[in-house]
């Protein structure tokens, strides 16, 4: 073993009660930021997926239609523009445009869809819905409805449709019975409900009704025509950068998730901004217990350190001992606080369950999450440590020996 | 004056001074030089300048003026960390309190200075420490923690260690002072067969007088000078000792 490594190790184990004092210090102090990053990741990650399940990560549209005053030069009016009353419009060669998307750096899959509103009605019952008209194939690499089907299959040829558990209940449908949805323009389809999907959103169960792309295109009187291209990235929180870049490109507006959901971008900005900042305060608190604990072991020991200068050692060495002092703390404080971190993170993970047996506090334990709590605490180990080590490597030999 | 090859230690006008402002002269120009295999006495009372002077000869300070030369080695100009190695090298000490590092154990704290130099523990540098400890009367006492062992036992493996990297000049200062009579009688001893049977060369740091009247050759210093020619005696390498 190297002399640096020798010495540090045996002055640790020598100075057993403070070695284990700082030891638990540093393992609570990991396990603190463990927990608090596991926890709030969890969070933020259920938090993401339960909104990103059900939307896609970029939207493509039309712009809006706009309207304006027609003046002839040199003329002068005060006018007020009104909104003009938006109808649903296909984008102009959308095929064109699917394919250039596809291509863009982190875009991962896009689908065209005919998105309206229309009534869907079976017997006296009759509500409100909208419509999805998609490619079934293309469309399930955006949102994986397939795997929310929980009766029936995810077919849509011919006049199949999935219609959501909430809107199934409220007209009292089943697998294989037929609905009528119809426009406010009095276009109508006969469609046979092929399935029903659990989104886990309310609001989109009572109200979403997935039909076969062609179906959309006649209700909404557009042949062969596309509202819409929905897409997913690889990075979501990419999302609002790449819809820019594809706006740029197409013509078309996009609206990115991170737009839509502003205030949800909102609390998981606060909640990261919480963390950090207990974060800060723990590796603080852990980084003045390392470098007072090594303060004094420099105050105790300069004598010792002097002989070792006197023997010898050249300053280099002396700081390299307190420095791999203030490392192995860090390092074996990671590996205690690690474990301590994730056996509470789990047990809080399962002290509470919502009605499907999911965890109401879902944590995020991955391996990146220790390595860098472990990284940290090795960074904090080694800084702290870098004043008293300073201190110890500067020590006069003779005053030391003199006085320590 | 001896020759470079004969001479362990050669102090050539030095000076120190201590203190900024109001400077304090500690040593007035002391001139010295000791032989390979010499075993000298340095005495003086208390604020001669004894441990200034030891700190200057084992490099652990600087004078304030002249030069010292170590093995033929000129020390003015060498930076700390020359100094350093060179210390570690040549020098072996021996302090009064033993100053051994408790943590560790007879053994380690004897291979300590190589092991310092090197920054390995060779095996060949344990088994050496394990010799030199034999050759103390420490044989069986290598694994024990020096916290273990008696005073007399302590200051034996502070000569251990001294001795144990073949330094040039062992450095005592005051190795009897914390030891009763009889220990006392029994480390100078070591010290003498060492020097008689290795060829060590000592200076030895003493108050006592009786130590001293058995060292081959006494220096005094007093007020910061050397004051006397050293009295004639029989020398430690070929004499009767």
């Amino acid at each position: 073993m190297p002399f640096e490594w020798f010495v540090a190790i045996r002055y640790l184990r020598d100075s057993r009660a403070q070695t284990v004092l700082i030891l638990a210090a540093v393992s609570i102090g990991v396990s603190v930021i463990v927990f608090l990053s596991a926890l709030i990741g969890g969070l933020q990650a259920s938090l993401l997926k339960r909104t990103l399940d059900t939307q896609p990560h970029v939207t493509l549209a039309p712009e809006e239609l706009v309207a304006r005053p027609l003046l002839r030069e040199n003329v002068r009016a005060a006018v007020t523009i009104e909104r003009s009353p938006q109808r649903l419009q296909s984008i102009h060669r959308w095929r064109t445009l699917l394919d250039q998307v596809e291509r863009v750096r982190g875009v991962v899959a896009a689908s065209p869809t005919v998105t309206g509103a229309a009534f869907a009605s079976r017997g006296v019952a009759q509500r409100p819905v909208v419509v999805r008209a998609i490619d079934p194939e293309r469309f399930v690499a955006v949102v994986d409805v397939r795997s929310r089907v929980t009766r029936g299959r995810y077919r849509l040829t011919g006049n199949d449709v999935l219609i959501g558990k909430g809107l199934a209940e409220l007209l009292g449908s089943q697998v294989g019975d037929k609905v009528r949805v119809s426009t406010g323009d009095g276009r109508e389809a006969l469609v046979i409900v092929r399935g029903v999907f659990d989104l886990g959103n309310e609001s989109i169960d009572e109200r979403w009704i997935f039909v076969p792309l062609r179906i959309g295109q006649t209700l909404f009187d557009m042949p062969g025509g596309a509202s819409t291209i929905e897409l997913r990235v690889g990075e979501v929180f990419e999302a609002e950068r790449i819809g820019v870049e594809l706006a740029d490109l197409t013509g078309l507006e996009a609206d990115s998730w991170m737009k839509i959901n502003e205030q949800l971008l909102v609390g998981l900005r606060s909640q990261e901004s919480s963390k950090l900042m207990i974060q800060v305060f723990v590796v603080i608190a852990v980084a003045l217990g390392i470098a007072s604990v090594l303060i004094v072991s420099v105050v105790q020991k300069s004598r010792e350190i002097g002989i070792l200068r006197a023997v010898g050692s050249s300053s280099g060495r002396v700081l390299r001992i307190f420095l791999i002092q203030g490392g192995v703390l860090g390092l074996l404080g990671s590996i205690v606080g690690s474990a301590l971190g994730a056996a509470f993170s789990l047990f809080f993970e399962r002290l509470a369950t919502g009605p499907d047996g999911s965890p109401t506090f879902p944590v995020d334990l991955s391996p990146e999450l220790f390595v860098g709590a472990s990284a940290l605490a090795i960074g904090i180990g080694l800084v702290s440590a870098l004043l008293p080590a300073r201190r110890a490597s500067r020590l006069d030999p003779a005053t030391a020996i003199r006085n320590g | 004056m001896a020759d470079e090859e004969a001479s362990v230690l050669r102090v050539e006008r030095v000076v120190k001074d201590f203190g900024e402002g109001i400077v304090t002269r500690v040593l007035h120009g002391i001139d010295l030089e000791l032989a390979r295999g010499e075993l000298a006495a340095l005495i003086g009372p208390s604020g001669s300048g004894k441990s200034t002077l030891l700190n200057l000869v084992g490099l652990l300070d600087r004078p304030t003026s002249g030069r010292i030369v170590l093995s033929g080695r000129d020390t003015s100009d060498l930076d700390d960390e020359e100094i350093t190695l060179l210390r570690g090298r040549l020098i072996g000490f021996v302090f009064q309190f033993h100053h051994l590092l408790p943590a560790f154990t007879a053994e380690e704290n004897v291979v300590l200075p190589s092991f310092a130099q090197e920054g390995w523990a060779s095996a060949e540098m344990r088994r050496h420490a394990v010799e030199v400890l034999a050759a103390v009367g420490l044989g069986g006492r290598a694994k024990a923690r020096v916290t273990e062992l008696s005073g007399g036992q302590q200051q034996r493996v502070a000569i251990a260690r001294a001795l144990a990297h073949r330094p040039a000049l062992v450095l005592a200062d005051e190795p009897t002072g914390n030891l009763d009579t009889a220990s006392a009688d029994e480390v100078f001893e070591l010290m003498r067969t060492l020097n008689r049977e290795r060829g060590t060369t000592f200076l030895v740091v003493t108050h006592d007088e009786r130590i001293a009247e058995r060292c081959g050759r006494i220096i005094h210093i007093r007020d910061g000078r050397i004051v006397e020619p050293e009295r004639a005696a029989p020398r430690a390498l070929g004499g009767p000792g």
